[in-house]
């Protein structure tokens, strides 16, 4: 802008050096004549603590604005990273009790099962009941059969148990006693009601080709509600557990390999059986990687991108709240200042009046108010500003009607009154741009201020709400004492650039006002 | 003299008048309020009134039946005799819930002021005779940064340092696992181990604001005429600054410290929050964000009445500090 109003069009010197000796002392080329605002903005340039102020501004503008396009990731994109989960899939019990099965038409009341296991104890083969007798055959490793005296068959007890291939298929007594027959006794084929099964090593029992069910000592149960236990699961699963090893893979119908693991429970007696599978979680508190360069937040998403995003939400508030506040401000405070009278003593009574409302508190009220409605996060952050702005106005008013009093008073404004110059453009062409400095040095800071307000209150959960990002809610997260101690790329970042900000913002105001208000300088 | 007090301590009261009645108008429209949730609560008991009939007679019970202007003069009517109600969220009437935080606060605040005075002035005076110099620029940068720092970031940081990492002290509260075990003295000095960390996160934020303006006064007495008068009689530059130039500064810095007075008892609403302080803002902040009307409503008049205070003090004081503006 620095402007060099020469007196005429002669040649203009190349160098300072060849310029200095061609004119004499008093000639008017020798004198740069530089505009008021040249000259504010030379001062303003030359103060390198503002310089400093400015650069970082510049870089946060560019790192909210540009910076969100620049990022290959959206706003609320999630992450997700495959993790080894360990479910608990199913549990296998081995049979220590006696099972008992009721012979068609016969008695075998529990009471004559416990007598025939504590004959079978005394290893008697015969007991009574009632004036009944009964015996006990013994037919193979844990496998009895209780008759009456006369030969009747009643039931059986038996420590191995047989399970069906298919699901809701009862066997009949018959064949239940010749099957456990066969497998205690090491057969490899038997015939129950006419038809002829066979019997492998593993006690799987099959009748032709066709495979009906087996005979083991262990009960499998699924542990999930929604699995079905196959019998070829069931198979290996006997099978690991025959042979004492603790881990087995295992292909499903589908086609899915996964692994699995065996836990014996000591105290219940129980192998719990916990399936290793590869699931898809949301990639939370990721460390820095060159994928994610400042790691992903609670939810899963890019902190990088989320202070971006953050960044201009925190600005755009900063600014709109300053403009809200600073148009009621110098509406109020100029008319206030300019007629004075009964205006002024009504304007400056409201002035004092908001002045004293304190605003955190009551912003607080009305974010948790929100918070009760479940506002939209999106019409919450315009009430949010309008909040803001129409608590901050006060503050500008006052200094506004205060420039305006002293600027009433001086020598220019009484010569625009005797020059009879219209009030419109009293006010605008030699009120207002005398107002203006002020203005700016005071909206820089408090949009600085701004800023710490919506952070303060974000970060307690009362202002910008997920899914938008703010830099105060970014921090929010080191209320979990966990993610303080151990997560520092979750909230460090952040309250770098909050407070890179807003100290940029006042380190500018402050270099304006210097500029602006030459007296204070030597 | 008096007439001017008279006359200030009435506007104050107008103005406090019109104050609480914004503020009792917008807690009275708030969409969702406190008797609401336990009404809403009651009537989910089974065998219970309805909705509508536990939230008449709760209204009933809490005042909230009448007009906002009829309600409003009545709680103006119990305030003057000193009855701001019970609390709805700690079930205490509301002066003594009061009693009960603000003596914490207050301690807190006097600690940290008479902190803020020690080093805020010395350093603003420093930095004001030394103005362009690589001190008054690293003072001046510090007291912005300060200014700039937001509060719940400097108190994670110091959280971070001293308490996770040094294990100086603890995260939260104002007392220690085993402080009933403890005796007397112990147990002031455990509380005095809690405060360090709240009190050096109020002395940092609040420090830049006192030695900016220390500087900017300091700055405009140095460059009046007397001082240049001083100096051109021959005095020694130690007696021309603490003499002459201090001096005069005092005058505005014991009036902003005197408007500053009344805030000591307000609390400090968000660093009590942050390390879980039972003061007057913890106390506050729960009430806000439960919809306690009668704390709120008594802490924001309370906060009004501390800034009507100190505008006030300061004001008087101004006058009785420096003679050249005392109205007759």
């Amino acid at each position: 802008m620095s402007e060099e109003i020469r007196k005429d069009g002669q040649e203009v010197p190349e160098t300072e050096e060849n310029k200095e000796p061609q004119y004499s002392l008093n000639d008017d080329r020798r004198v740069k004549v530089l505009s008021p605002g040249a000259m504010v903005a030379k001062r303003f340039f030359r103060n390198r603590i503002a310089m400093v102020g400015l650069v970082i501004l510049i870089f946060m503008f560019a790192f909210s604005f540009i910076g969100g396009i620049i990022s290959p990731y959206e706003e609320d994109q999630l992450f997700y990273r495959t993790d080894y989960l360990k479910k608990e899939y199913c549990s296998a019990i081995e049979n220590k009790e006696f099972r008992y099965l009721q012979a068609p038409g016969q008695d075998f009341s529990s009471i004559i099962q416990a007598q025939m296991v504590l004959a079978l104890q005394k290893k008697a083969e015969t007991f009574s009941y009632k004036g009944i007798d009964y015996k006990v055959e013994q037919a193979g490793e844990d496998f009895y059969i209780a008759h009456l005296a006369d030969g009747t068959e009643i039931g059986l007890a038996f420590k191995d148990v047989f399970s069906a291939s298919e699901e809701g298929v009862k066997m009949s007594y018959d064949f239940t006693r010749e099957a456990l027959r066969a497998a205690t006794n090491g057969q490899s084929r038997f015939s129950a009601e006419g038809q002829n099964y066979s019997l492998d090593d593993s006690g799987i029992i099959s009748q032709g080709d066709k495979e009906i069910g087996y005979v083991s000592r262990y009960v499998v149960q699924p542990l999930m509600g929604d699995v079905f236990l196959t019998r070829d699961f069931k198979e290996q699963l006997l099978e690991a557990l025959e042979s004492d090893t603790e881990e087995f893979l295992f292909t499903d119908a589908d086609g899915v390999q996964s692994d699995y693991t065996i836990e014996f429970n000591a105290a219940a007696g129980k192998y719990t059986v916990k399936q290793a599978r590869e699931s898809r979680v949301y990639d939370t508190y990721a460390a820095p990687s060159s994928k994610h360069w400042l790691g992903t937040d609670r939810n899963g998403m890019d902190m990088l991108t989320r202070l971006m995003y953050g960044g201009r939400v925190s600005l755009i508030i900063g600014f709109i709240v300053e403009l809200i506040a600073n148009f009621i401000g110098v509406i109020l405070g100029g008319v206030s200042g300019y007629f004075g009278g009964w205006v002024d003593m009504l304007i400056m009574r409201i002035v004092d009046i908001f002045y004293c409302i304190p605003s955190m508190p009551i912003i607080i009220i009305l974010g948790a108010a929100m918070d009760a409605q479940l506002v939209d996060p999106k019409i919450r952050m315009v009430y949010l500003m309008l909040i803001l702005g129409f608590l901050s106005w006060p503050g500008v008013a006052r200094m506004i009607r205060g420039q305006i009093l002293s600027l009433r008073e001086q020598e220019f404004m009484m010569a625009t009154e005797a020059t009879g110059i219209s009030v419109n453009r009293r006010i605008f062409k030699h009120l207002v741009p005398n107002v203006i400095p002020l203005l700016i040095v005071s909206a820089s800071m408090g949009i600085g201020s701004t800023i710490i307000m919506e952070a303060t209150l974000s970060f307690l959960g009362l202002g910008v709400k997920f899914p938008f990002a703010s830099w105060g809610n970014i921090i929010n997260d080191v209320n979990d004492t966990f993610v303080l101690t151990n997560y520092w790329f979750i909230w460090i970042p952040a309250g770098i650039l909050l407070l890179g900000t807003v100290l940029a913002f006042n380190l500018v105001g402050d270099g304006l006002r210097d500029a602006f208000d030459p007296r204070m300088k030597r | 003299m008096k007439k001017y007090i008279l006359k200030r301590v009435l506007l104050s009261i107008v103005i406090l008048f019109f104050v609480t009645l914004i503020i009792y108008t917008l807690m009275r429209c708030l969409p969702t309020s406190y008797i609401e949730a336990i009404a809403r609560q009651k009537s989910m008991q089974p065998g219970s009134k309805s909705f509508e009939e536990w939230m008449e007679q709760l209204s009933a019970m809490y005042n909230l039946d009448t007009g906002i202007l009829t309600g409003f003069f009545r709680w103006w009517g119990q305030m003057l005799r000193g009855n701001f109600g019970d609390s709805w969220v700690y079930t205490i009437p509301v002066t003594e819930q009061f009693n009960k935080t603000i003596w914490l606060s207050f301690v807190m605040n006097v600690i940290t002021m008479f902190f803020e005075i020690i080093i805020a002035v010395p350093l603003g005076i420093i930095a004001a005779t030394k103005q362009y110099s690589k001190t008054d620029y690293t003072i001046s940068v510090l007291a912005l940064a300060g200014i700039s720092l937001p509060t719940f970031f400097f108190a994670s940081l110091l959280k971070l340092v001293f308490s996770v990492h040094l294990k100086w002290f603890d995260l939260f509260g104002l007392v220690g696992r085993n402080y009933e075990q403890l005796d007397a003295f112990h147990q002031f000095l455990d509380k005095a181990n809690h405060l360090v960390l709240p009190c050096i996160t109020i002395i940092v934020i609040s420090i830049g604001g006192l030695m900016r303006y220390t500087r900017t006064n300091m700055l405009e007495v140095l460059n009046s005429d007397y001082i240049r008068t001083a100096r051109a009689k021959g005095l020694s530059e130690r007696k021309v600054i603490y003499h002459h130039a201090f001096r005069n500064t005092l005058i505005p810095l014991v009036t902003i410290i005197g408007g500053m007075l009344p805030g000591l008892f307000s609390g400090a609403l968000i660093t009590e929050t942050l390390y879980a302080l039972p003061g007057i803002g913890y106390a506050a902040y729960h009430s806000m964000v439960g919809g306690d009307i009668p704390f709120s409503m008594f802490y924001l008049t309370f906060l009004a009445i501390l800034t009507l205070m100190g505008n006030l003090i300061a004001d008087i004081l101004y006058a009785v500090v420096d003679p050249r503006v005392r109205i007759a």
